[in-house]
């Protein structure tokens, strides 16, 4: 397995992602399902990544579930990408000062 | 005359604009993509690769599932599907950009044009009246796709240097990251926001529980997002699908 092959496989297959909608859809999408599928799939997909993916990721399993808890508190009152990140970063930090 | 041609002044004038509102997206690009480039470091990629996929790419979750996939050594169809899957959503606004694109536009635009939808820089095009126009993008993209790929690079070389609690605190900026799109459609809708809870307990339990959890980390969320949208499209089809529902998820 060749790093190179990897990384030529996820750059057309992202590329292909983005430009055969723009390039093929001249009308609006009809089918419901599809549709429905569409919408749905980027939530699933980033929850199904993010836990308990968060957890396992600090040095402590206590300040994962601090940084899933402060993330979902800090986005749902609707601060924006990366002012969440960052949160979930310095809660990491502070804590682990304490953990570890 | 030419609406569309780069020697219209307001088309310049318009890419000055793109370039200055890709200034905050670039900043934060930096801090995100240093934790990318950490995890590609933990997955045996060096600066340069690390460089290559992100100015390739310009995706978060999908490089992030591509690095999961190199981590395990995955087969080259399965690095594909776990790529297509965690970039799915691009497809989603690939979609709602082509309605609102000119069909006086030159075509090849649209080749340009689709290799930067991301979720920001997609965002800010979309939040913009009327047709899109072209050079407002490149500007943009311009400015915030660089620090994508450098801010990679920087996390591959110093996520060696950088003290183990610092690392520790980066690594999750990524997971902040996608929390922030799927944590506000959730409090708008109620289905959303039970999916997201069904996601979690069935990646959880799939982490944990034998056999299923020997399958890769890639192949784990390939399965889980196939089977949990599609049964949540058969029992809450989706009532009408526009570019302003799309436009509210960023």
């Amino acid at each position: 397995m060749n790093n190179y092959i990897y990384i030529l496989i996820m750059a057309v297959v992202t590329y292909a992602i983005r430009v055969l909608p723009l390039t093929l859809i001249k009308g609006q999408i009809k089918n419901r399902f599809l549709q429905s599928f569409l919408y749905y799939v980027p939530y699933v997909t980033l929850a199904v990544m993010t836990f308990p993916a968060i957890v396992n990721a600090t040095q402590s399993t206590v300040s994962g579930i601090a940084a899933l808890v402060i993330g979902i508190v800090v986005a749902w009152f609707g601060f924006d990408l990366f002012k969440t990140a960052v949160s979930c970063c310095l809660i990491v930090l502070i804590l682990e000062m304490f953990l570890c | 005359m030419d609406t569309y041609s780069i020697h219209n002044e307001n088309n310049m004038e318009t890419f000055r604009n793109g370039m200055k509102d890709g200034i905050p997206i670039a900043l934060g690009y930096l801090a995100v993509s240093f934790s990318l480039g950490i995890a590609a470091k933990n997955v045996g990629l060096t600066p340069f690769q690390g460089f290559l996929v992100s100015i390739l790419c310009n995706a978060s979750a999908g490089e992030y599932a591509g690095f999961t996939s190199i981590g395990a050594m995955a087969a080259y169809l399965e690095i594909a599907l776990a790529t297509l899957v965690a970039n799915v959503r691009y497809m989603l606004m690939s979609c709602a950009m082509s309605q609102r694109l000119d069909s006086k536009m030159p075509f090849f635009h649209r080749f340009i044009m689709a290799f930067h939808v991301t979720d920001e820089l997609f965002g800010i095009a979309i939040a913009r009246p009327g047709y899109l126009n072209p050079y407002y993008s490149y500007g943009a993209a311009l400015i915030a796709s660089p620090a994508w790929g450098i801010g990679t690079m920087l996390g591959v070389i110093a996520g060696n240097m950088l003290p183990v609690r610092l690392v520790s605190a980066f690594s999750v900026a990524l997971y902040g990251m996608f929390l922030a799109v799927i944590i506000p459609p959730a409090r708008k809708s109620r289905i959303v926001a039970g999916l997201i809870i069904i996601s979690f307990v069935l990646s959880y339990l799939a982490a944990t529980v034998p056999v299923v959890r020997e399958l890769s980390e890639g192949t784990r969320t390939i399965i889980l997002t196939v089977v949990i949208a599609s049964v949540a499209a058969i029992i809450f089809p989706v009532p009408n699908f526009d570019n302003k529902e799309v436009a509210e998820d960023e």
